[in-house]
């Protein structure tokens, strides 16, 4: 879960111009795939309660077990007659708001020390990225179950969970990005100019650390998602009955010699929702790197 | 003559790129025989290089030869399978390349990589290989070659891996040895070094060679014939003492001009080539050089010249093949 | 090269202060009274003030955790609080069925990328590349976990062909010792496989981009001895380093694996204690893995300069 994610740090390179989404979306359609697969995706976890066909936390005992394909019950049900179809959409509430927020603490808070490190240098850097080393040796998984597991389980430690594990990855990235951009000249010529510190980081740094940052955030969410999963399917996200496709899986396997639907649905939800999350970061980083461009 | 080592005929290799189709080799006809050294003489991109791969059929992912012949020994290489150019690469052509420095394998030994040609295609062992290349490293100059064959790519200078690559291209006793650009990449002194050493290698084998450069100095010094290339055209094809004398075509006119001389007033102005080199994709009509040239006429804008005779060596030119002569209109300072 | 080694050992300390730092904070970070948490069941007053006055709970948290770190560097990991077992006992007795379901899985990983990557490399931009890119990406996006659980589906319920999960020993029968780990490997090491794979293939593009493969043809090179000999040793240099980081790694990846196969490993042991608030062990079990992780880390780094001869640590 960890390599991956610091393999990107290193791959990072520099565009001083702005793309234009339409290039960006002519040139290439994988793109365009991608996107349009996230969107869907967040426009089911928005939509489900309206287009759910029924409650997914409703029991109807005498419903249960039922195969895919019954009447009015698309994907079957589960050991307690509840709708797996509405079960799976309504975990999109869960899955995508927790990949979104820990990616957020850690795109904040890593870049945030990223950009210190990498801008100012010197004893701040030394200092902080002996921090970010020490939090990458930490194994991560066991970390944020030790850490979810001390909390409560929860989906709202689960989040900081995630989102701490994160950071280094940000760090990393940030402060080489600016480490690459701090020798490029027109930064040397805004600074002879008399710019502030601030200024130089808002308005020039920043935006051009946009395009590598929006890959990585690509990748972390498909992260964040299978973080999330694996949490719950060791039952320290989402508790009963919410419904979160990790913890449907845990159930599921119980049930697998009967019933393998319980376990199939909700883990192919979380692969299709993760691998189009990487799509899109594959994708964006390939579309935006300047060297394969031409 | 009657066979010629190598004989090229109306050769056209074709790069397919997205933005379109470049014609790097259009229409390339000439030959070499054994024993002489043949310069191509050009700027990037007039398809002297692309010239050398379509000898070689090392020819890039977006390149392929589609029309023409090559024949060597009489054989017509277009039509080889890459088993059957695989066999005479490496044996009876070799190349080598403009930057030796990165041309050597990193995680091998300079002695085995030198060697490896004969591992290849005479069956010897590696240790027999080697000392092939002690032999061969002593032949092209390079000191305590015992040491030296141990030692990775990375410790030589780079003088001393061109020499490396000219040693491991000349192990099999090649009839053909094209250098692209072998000097380009090395400092001055260094380059004279390693002509002398090609022009010795030359003379001593009776091996033919094909050199490729973009710099003058160097074909006056070791060639026997000269080609020149522009825009993926032959437009001028001669002895190289005929074609410095009296060079006719302008764009050889120009090159030869170009040249600072010691002698010159210092306060005169460097002399150019006007304009840029062509755009593959975009190319004029009529004669490619024609929007660069000072003694271009109208027809020239009209209709492309042949490659024809004009006193005693070829060039493709409107201008001299009706009779003027250039060195009319020298400078005299 | 050893001032080299010397060096990195010295800028190792402060990250590996920081980790023992982090790890003493685990205990302290649970809300509650960190005696109640060590003690477990037996919860007397009496029991309390031992560990109160053992573990120096009075004093301030600096001196307890050098107290800590004291112990830690004796090889004193304390004992773990539900079995009583010293703490490298315990893990000691899990260690090695983790490694060799690492191992295998390792192993799994490399036998798929390293070929699939190197078609993809020779092949690139064909329907094979895209399928292989596709794959891979698949690869990592499929939680090993659900891996695991239709592996056992397919394999195990419906085919009987592979049991559902434990161990055997090597030494005790080596054939069921295989036929246990087979799918528990196939299961972690799926996601190292997708990650190698696109490494593999990307490393050998670029080789395959070099001048010196140039020249090897132009030598007269057949193809098959351009890849495997000049192409594949320079392209799979890169490929040690991420190998060796997930060989740091292990612990972390075989936690939910053996979870799902019941394998007894040291993850699962790691999950098991953090369930039974047996923090000892949790404290034992992430120190190995930090500093396997940093370890490992240095040794990539030893092992790339001695595969590639332009890098010298002179």
């Amino acid at each position: 879960m960890s390599t991956a994610p610091a393999l990107v740090a290193t791959q990072a390179s520099i565009r001083q111009t702005r793309i234009h989404l339409l290039e960006l979306a002519r040139g290439h359609p994988r793109v365009i795939l991608a996107g349009s697969l996230v969107l869907l995706l967040f426009l089911i976890a928005l939509l489900a309660p309206f287009i759910s066909p029924h409650d997914p936390i409703a029991v109807n005992a005498d419903n249960a077990y039922l195969p895919p394909l019954s009447p009015s019950h698309l994907l079957g049900t589960d050991e307690l007659g509840r709708d797996l179809f509405s079960r799976v959409l309504w975990g999109a509430r869960v899955s995508l708001p927790v990949a979104f927020v820990a990616v957020a603490v850690g795109l904040v808070a890593g870049g945030v020390i990223g950009l210190i490190s990498g801008y100012f240098g010197g004893i701040f850097d030394l200092l902080l990225m002996r921090f970010i080393d020490a939090l990458l040796a930490f194994p991560a998984l066991i970390l944020a179950i030790a850490i979810v597991a001390a909390l409560g389980p929860d989906l709202r430690n689960a989040m900081i969970a995630i989102g701490i594990v994160a950071i280094p990855v940000y760090a990393r990235l940030v402060r080489a990005l600016v480490l690459q951009l701090k020798h490029m000249e027109f930064i040397a010529a805004t600074r002879s100019l008399g710019a502030t510190p601030m200024r130089i980081i808002l308005r020039h740094l920043i935006p051009n650390l946009l395009n590598p940052v929006i890959v990585q955030v690509s990748l972390s969410a498909g992260f964040a998602i299978l973080a999330e999963a694996t949490l719950s399917f060791l039952g320290l996200g989402a508790q009963v009955p919410t419904p979160d496709w990790g913890q449907m899986i845990n159930t599921g396997a119980t049930f697998l010699a009967n019933d393998p639907w319980l376990a199939i649905v909700p883990g192919a939800a979380i692969s299709v929702t993760v691998f189009s999350f990487n799509l899109l970061g594959d994708s964006l980083r390939d579309a935006l790197d300047p060297r394969l461009r031409s | 003559m009657s066979l010629h080592l190598l004989e090229l005929e109306d050769v056209h290799t074709n790069l397919t790129l997205k933005a379109g189709v470049v014609r790097a080799v259009d229409g390339v006809s000439f030959h070499v025989d054994a024993g002489e050294t043949l310069g191509i003489v050009g700027e990037s991109g007039s398809g002297k290089s692309m010239t050398a791969l379509s000898i070689m059929r090392l020819l890039p992912r977006s390149g392929r030869i589609d029309s023409g012949a090559i024949r060597f020994k009489g054989r017509d290489l277009t039509g080889l399978s890459e088993d059957e150019m695989e066999e005479i690469r490496g044996t009876e052509m070799a190349m080598i390349f403009q930057d030796p420095m990165t041309s050597l394998n990193p995680v091998y030994r300079t002695g085995w990589q030198v060697g490896e040609p004969l591992q290849i295609h005479r069956g010897i062992d590696v240790r027999a290989s080697i000392a092939a290349a002690i032999a061969m490293f002593k032949k092209v100059g390079i000191p305590e070659a015992e040491k030296r064959v141990a030692q990775y790519p990375h410790v030589f200078s780079g003088g001393m891996s061109q020499r490396a690559m000219i040693a491991m291209g000349l192990t099999t006793s090649p009839s053909l040895l094209i250098a692209d650009e072998p000097t380009t990449a090395l400092d001055v002194t260094i380059q004279a070094q390693i002509l002398d050493l090609l022009r010795n290698l030359n003379r001593d084998s009776g091996m033919a060679t094909i050199l490729i450069t973009h710099n003058l100095g160097v074909v006056a010094g070791i060639c026997d014939r000269v080609i020149v290339m522009y825009a993926g055209r032959v437009v001028e094809q001669g002895r190289t003492e005929d074609v410095f004398a009296h060079p006719e075509h302008p764009y050889t006119w120009s090159l030869l001009h170009s040249i600072p001389r010691l002698d010159a007033d210092d306060r005169e102005p460097l002399k150019v080539i006007e304009g840029s080199p062509p755009d593959m994709m975009r190319l004029p009509s009529g004669c490619k050089f024609q929007p660069r040239c000072p003694f271009a006429v109208e027809q020239c804008a009209k209709d492309e010249p042949e490659l024809r005779d004009v006193r005693g060596h070829l060039a493709r030119c409107w201008v001299t093949q009706a009779g003027t002569s250039l060195n009319g209109s020298v400078d005299a300072g | 090269m050893t001032t080299y080694v010397l060096r990195r050992l010295v800028l190792m300390v402060p990250v590996a202060f920081l980790v023992t730092i982090g790890v003493f904070m685990l205990i302290h970070l649970t809300p509650g009274d960190p005696a109640l948490i060590l003690l477990g069941e037996d919860r007397s007053p009496q029991a309390i003030a031992a560990i109160h006055q053992q573990l120096g709970l009075d004093k301030p948290l600096y001196v307890q955790y050098l107290i800590w770190l004291g112990h830690i560097v004796h090889g004193d990991f304390g004992r773990s609080i539900t079995t009583h077992q010293p703490v490298t006992t315990a893990i000691g007795e899990r260690l090695p069925a983790t490694l060799e379901l690492g191992a295998v899985a390792l192993i799994w990983s490399l036998l798929v990328a390293i070929p699939l990557g190197t078609i993809a490399a020779l092949r690139r931009g064909s329907l094979a590349d895209h399928l292989a890119t596709g794959l891979a990406v698949g690869g990592v996006s499929i939680p090993n976990f659900f891996i695991g659980i239709v592996l056992i589906f397919f394999l195990s319920v419906t085919l009987r062909l592979f049991p559902f999960g434990g161990y055997v020993p090597f030494n005790q029968d080596p054939f069921e010792n295989l036929r246990h780990v087979i799918l528990p490997a196939i299961a972690l090491g799926t996601a190292g496989a997708a990650i190698n794979m696109r490494f593999t293939r990307s490393s050998m593009i670029e080789v395959l981009n070099q001048d010196y493969i140039r020249t090897a043809r132009a030598k007269g090179a057949p193809w098959r001895r351009v890849v495997f000999i000049h192409a594949l040793k320079n392209a799979l240099i890169p490929v040690v380093t991420i190998v060796g980081l997930q060989i740091g790694g292990i612990i972390e990846g075989a936690v939910v694996t053996e979870t799902v196969f019941t394998w007894p490993g040291v993850g699962r042991l790691a999950v098991e204690s953090i369930f039974n608030r047996d923090y000892t062990v949790v404290q034992g079990i992430v120190l190995l893995a930090a500093f396997s992780y940093l370890i490992a880390n240095l040794l990539v780094d030893l092992v790339y300069g001695w595969l590639d001869p332009r890098i010298s640590y002179a």
